[in-house]
């Protein structure tokens, strides 16, 4: 059910540490941008989760259809060349 | 009137704001109006919490008769409180709450900031600490009172209304007595009233944002911060605020 004057709905991505990269973790709803960050803020970060937050509007999102799986994401799939996982990686190196 | 322990007196008014309230935020967890300000206000209401435990920590050691922070906050009647009338007067609607909350962040971000310099380093530790959260408190408090001050005819309304009522209150935070002036002479803090001119510049700038304007009146109701008369409210919210300990003293965990 959606109101009239139903804040719109931001979806939320926050880095947990420097050098990582932002990840999606929720979403939630936002008058603005910034009321958006400070709600992200309270809901997704108490726990000391994150360095950095992105929002972003939930509708300016635009998605790849589940009916092109096929179409977009098959023709990788048995090209196993393509993927690097037959080296070892030193374990200094730490996450890739 | 010479003065028993201004110190532990001094402790015991920055405690019982925090915990009054915080008290007072906890009780919009599970009914405010969305859930992100729910999250939001139940933060808040643990960070002020947490801002309690610190002072009334402080003020049991000062006090030197073995008291902790729970003793204080729980073992405590009406009149042994020294909190801001403004605190434990009722929530009132979503829009009172914000504004409320508002007011006192605009006093406690430039109160808690002069106080990371106070001669008592234990004072100065507390508030660099209590500080960065109440940066954002403030915030937060006065993005939601544009916010709504600068909404719709009924929300404008009602933010006027809350500030109508709130603003009597308010004068209380500036007002000195013996104890602020002895903590002023051992340079354990700066009186209040010194704040009042900062404090009226943030709060003036606000409210022409959230399109209110200010009630035309110095008359400030007191009593809270001394201890000489609180409001008929404060002893309902003990009642429930304390009602473990009552019903089972000496309850622990």
């Amino acid at each position: 059910m959606t109101h009239e004057n139903e804040w719109p709905l931001w979806e939320v991505f926050i880095r947990g540490q420097h050098g990582m990269s932002h990840r999606h973790v929720g979403s939630l709803h936002a008058a603005d941008a910034e009321h958006a960050i400070r709600n992200a803020r309270d809901v997704y970060t108490r726990r000391n989760e994150g360095v950095s937050i992105w929002v972003v509007e939930a509708a300016k999102i635009t998605a790849s259809s589940p009916s092109d799986k096929g179409p977009l994401f098959d023709p990788a799939r048995d090209k196993v060349y393509r993927h690097p996982t037959f080296y070892d990686i030193p374990e200094e190196v730490g996450k890739m | 009137m010479a003065l028993e322990n201004p110190l532990f007196e001094f402790l015991l008014r920055q405690g019982d704001n925090a915990l009054v309230l915080g008290h007072r935020t906890s009780e919009w967890c599970g009914v405010a109006p969305i859930l992100e300000e729910d999250i939001a206000l139940a933060n808040m209401a643990l960070d002020l919490i947490g801002q309690t435990q610190m002072w009334l920590g402080y003020a049991g050691e000062v006090e030197g008769t073995g008291r902790s922070a729970d003793d204080l906050a729980y073992l405590r009647d009406v009149y042994d409180f020294r909190n801001l009338l403004m605190l434990e007067v009722p929530n009132g609607d979503f829009g009172r709450t914000q504004m409320r909350q508002f007011l006192f962040d605009a006093f406690q971000v430039p109160w808690l900031t002069r106080l990371q310099d106070s001669r008592d380093t234990r004072i100065a530790e507390i508030a660099a600490k209590c500080v960065k959260e109440a940066l954002y408190h403030l915030e937060r408090s006065s993005q939601t009172v544009i916010a709504l001050g600068d909404g719709t005819e009924d929300s404008n309304a009602r933010m006027a209304e809350a500030l109508t009522f709130l603003w009597p209150y308010s004068g209380e935070m500036f007002v000195d007595d013996a104890t602020d002036q002895a903590m002023a002479d051992a340079g354990v803090a700066l009186l209040p009233s010194e704040l009042r001119g900062p404090w009226l510049e943030t709060v003036k700038a606000v409210a022409a944002e959230a399109c209110l304007t200010l009630p035309d009146s110095d008359y400030a109701q007191k009593g809270g911060r001394t201890g000489f008369r609180h409001t008929e409210h404060l002893g309902h919210m003990l009642a429930v605020m304390q009602t473990l300990q009552r019903s089972y003293p000496g309850a622990t965990w």
